[in-house]
Parts: C-alpha cells; sequence; structure tokens
C-alpha cells in the first residue's frame, strides 16, 4: 500500500493532506477532513445515483405483470429487486457524508433533487425491457465501472457491488432481444421500435458534452469522475453497435459509420434541447414518477407506524425483564 | 400523520456479513430497521442476495465509537521497523526462517 507515502496530519494543514491523499489515489473515507464542495458535490452525485435506482424500478415494474412467460417474469422481478438493492447501498454511502435518509427522501419527493433523465421516458411494449437491460443498464456499466476507482471509499466500494449485478441486468436485457430479433417480423419490428425510441435518449444520459459540462473539471480533480462525459459515450457506442449488428438491427442515426482514421464509430448530434427539458420537468413521465413514489411513500405510512409500535413494545418488554 | 410517521423514524444499523464458515465477519454497510430482528431481515435483502454470506451481523450505529482520523499518523505510524521479520538478516546457509 501507499499509506507510508501519505503525509500525516501533523505535517500538513487539513487541506493539503486531502489534496494529497487524492493525488495519491487514495480513497477519502467518512470521518476524513474534506472540503465543503467535496462533501456537497458527492451527497448531490450519490443521491441523484440512489434515486435513480429508486425511481428506475418504475419502468421495468410497468412490465412484471405482463412478462411473457413465467421464466421472463421470474427475472423481471429479480431485476427490479436489484435495482432496489442498488438505491439502498448508494443512500448508505450517501448517509455517510451526513445526511439523513429523511432529507434524501424529501429532497427527491419534493423534486430538489434529480435522478436519471432517462426513467421520464415510458415503456411502451415488452421489447422495452429487453432495451433497457441492454442500453440503460449498458450504458450505467460504462458509467458505472469508471466509479468504482472514485475517490470516496463507501461511493466506490457501492460501485463494485453494482458492477457485479449490472452484469446480469445487461446479459438478460440482450436475451430479451435475441428472443425478439429472431422471432417473427412483428417481434423484430417490435425490438426496432424500442432501439429507435430509446436509442438517442440512451446516448444522453453520460450527459452535456465536455464544452459544455460544468462540473467535470473540478470532479476530475477531486478523482470523482476519471474519464469525461464524450470519452464514456464514444466508449459505449463503440461497444453497442458490433452488438446491435449482430441482432440485426439498426440504430436510428443516419450519420453511424465506423471512421478507421480515428478507430471509433462517428455518430450524429444529440438533441439537448430535449434533455434539458426533461431535466426541467418536461419528460412524457416525470410527474407520474415522483407522484407514484411519494404515494408509495405515504400508503407505507402505517407499515412503519406499526413496526416502529412493535419495536417500542418489545424493548420496554427486553427492558421489565432485565429488571427482574 | 406525525412527523415520526411521516419520516422513517427508524435507526440506522451497521451490516457485517461473514462470506463463509472460517472467515471473519466484514462491514458490508447499513440498513435503516426498527429493531434488530427486523435489521437482521432487512440486511439478508440487501447485502446477501447471492449467496454473499452465511452468517449477518447487525450493530446500531450509534454503538460504534472509532478512532480519530486526524490523529491517523500518529496512532498507526509504523515506527518500529525491528517488528518485522524482515529487519533480521538470517544467514542464506541456514535456509528459510
Amino acid at each position: 500500500m501507499t499509506n507510508s507515502a501519505i503525509p500525516t496530519a501533523s505535517t500538513l494543514d487539513p487541506e493539503e493532506r486531502f489534496d494529497s491523499l487524492i493525488d495519491s489515489g487514495a480513497k477519502i473515507e467518512p470521518r476524513d477532513w474534506m472540503p465543503a464542495a467535496y462533501r456537497q458535490t458527492m451527497i448531490r452525485q450519490i443521491a441523484q445515483h440512489a434515486h435513480s435506482e429508486v425511481i428506475g424500478q418504475q419502468p421495468e415494474g410497468n412490465w412484471i405483470t405482463r412478462a411473457p412467460t413465467l421464466r421472463r417474469k421470474a427475472i423481471l422481478i429479480a431485476k427490479v429487486q436489484d435495482e432496489a438493492g442498488h438505491g439502498l447501498y448508494l443512500y448508505s454511502a450517501c448517509e455517510t457524508l451526513g445526511v439523513s435518509r429523511d432529507d434524501l427522501n424529501d429532497l427527491l419527493h419534493t423534486g430538489r433533487q434529480k435522478y436519471s433523465s432517462i426513467f421520464n421516458y415510458p415503456t411502451l411494449t415488452w421489447a422495452d425491457m429487453g432495451v433497457i437491460g441492454w442500453l440503460v443498464d449498458g450504458a450505467a456499466i460504462t458509467n458505472q465501472v469508471m466509479l468504482t476507482r472514485t475517490s470516496y471509499g463507501p461511493y466506490a466500494r457501492a460501485m463494485v457491488r453494482i458492477c457485479k449485478e449490472e452484469s446480469f441486468h445487461q446479459r438478460q436485457g440482450y436475451e430479451i432481444m435475441l428472443t425478439l430479433a429472431g422471432g417473427s417480423d412483428a417481434q423484430r419490428d417490435m425490438a426496432q421500435d424500442a432501439l429507435n425510441r430509446w436509442w438517442w435518449p440512451v446516448l444522453a444520459m453520460f450527459g452535456p458534452p465536455d464544452s459544455e459540462s460544468t462540473h467535470t473539471e473540478q470532479s476530475m480533480r477531486w478523482g470523482i469522475k476519471l474519464e469525461t462525459n464524450d470519452d464514456l459515450r464514444q466508449r459505449f457506442v463503440d461497444m453497442t453497435i458490433p452488438q446491435t449488428d449482430h441482432l440485426g438491427l439498426k440504430v436510428p442515426d443516419p450519420e453511424l459509420a465506423w471512421n478507421p482514421r480515428r478507430e471509433h464509430y462517428d455518430f450524429g448530434p444529440i438533441d439537448w434541447d430535449e434533455f434539458w427539458e426533461v431535466v426541467k420537468g418536461n419528460g412524457p413521465c416525470n410527474q407520474e414518477r415522483i407522484a407514484h413514489k411519494r404515494d408509495a411513500w405515504d400508503e407505507g405510512a402505517w407499515v412503519r407506524e406499526a413496526a416502529l409500535a412493535h419495536a417500542k413494545k418489545h424493548s420496554s418488554d427486553a427492558s421489565m425483564s432485565a429488571h427482574q | 400523520m406525525s412527523d415520526e410517521v411521516r419520516s422513517s423514524g427508524y435507526p440506522l444499523w451497521e451490516v457485517f456479513v461473514r462470506a463463509d464458515r472460517g472467515l471473519n465477519h466484514v462491514h458490508a454497510g447499513s440498513v435503516h430497521a426498527p429493531d434488530a430482528a427486523t435489521a437482521v431481515q432487512a440486511a439478508r435483502d440487501v447485502y446477501t442476495r447471492r449467496a454473499e454470506g452465511v452468517s449477518i451481523w447487525v450493530v446500531p450505529s450509534s454503538q460504534v465509537h472509532a478512532a480519530d482520523p486526524d490523529e491517523a499518523g500518529d496512532w498507526f505510524d509504523d515506527v518500529k521497523p525491528y517488528r518485522h521479520p524482515t529487519f533480521y538478516e538470517i544467514p542464506e546457509q541456514v535456509g528459510h526462517m
């Protein structure tokens, strides 16, 4: 380990020590001194990530009752349960920064913190379950593999756990696409239609282009991000096009072409106006997603009340018997 | 609706998972739960969906006391090299020791 090379608290002021930890590639842990802006950035990013996992249950939950076979249904339930688990790993990491779970819930429910815009699009057909696993989770993996090396320890550890599980998500999605692409004309059309609708929103998941990304520079200085939005997006496109070819499907981009000089795929411009509209709350499902989340929370109040009453009764029983 | 119920009102528990017999419990993360039994159940659902463990401990987070990281250098500096076996030179003829 590099620990012996890290200057100790007695030789440096807290900010110099923080910077030297970052520069040496060591992780920042919850009780370390950190700049207020680093803490705020981490809270915002981890919370947004956690909210995305939790809200991300809804588009797929929409198809659990209509999955075409019992096998697909069991898989989809397990996947949606994973998304809930991922949300909880991340809330747990976020709380180490001194923010409470209740505050995080409140910030989501009142729209003061965001979640990934991709979940504001509707899931219209079963093929959307294939595309979400294959491409939405595929894009998330591209970002999350980078984040396993992020500078905040609890966030990096949550990412390691999540990445292990996301691989199942992506493969089950691609398997759905393989089945549809090898099926009837109607099934093939359904697969192509889903790809057409999701392709551009998926590319936008990586965030604004580097030239307009407000957070990238500071986040890279702090080791929160290790690669830029555009680099991650390019990597995703390069990995995905051969998979698309194998399905015999086409991404809805007339400008897509292999560029032998760059050794990357070129692709057409992303509609950032649409992206910002959805971020601002004007996507097809923004209101529905938050209303559903709030209702679930409110309707669960009696469960929380009963569980707390039970815990109180049980603990007073225990303390009474301890005195006997 | 009381504030306590509007919020989760649940205390935080640290979760430790033993991956297999013969290994120690390792910190996995945390869960909110109203009591210890529910915390173990929640920890099972959150942290062991794929046979990651054979045993779970939960501890109220408020009961974990930690060393001050600002003192870490003084506490953990390795200033006594003679505690390590490599400090001592053993003649080659003696062989492995």
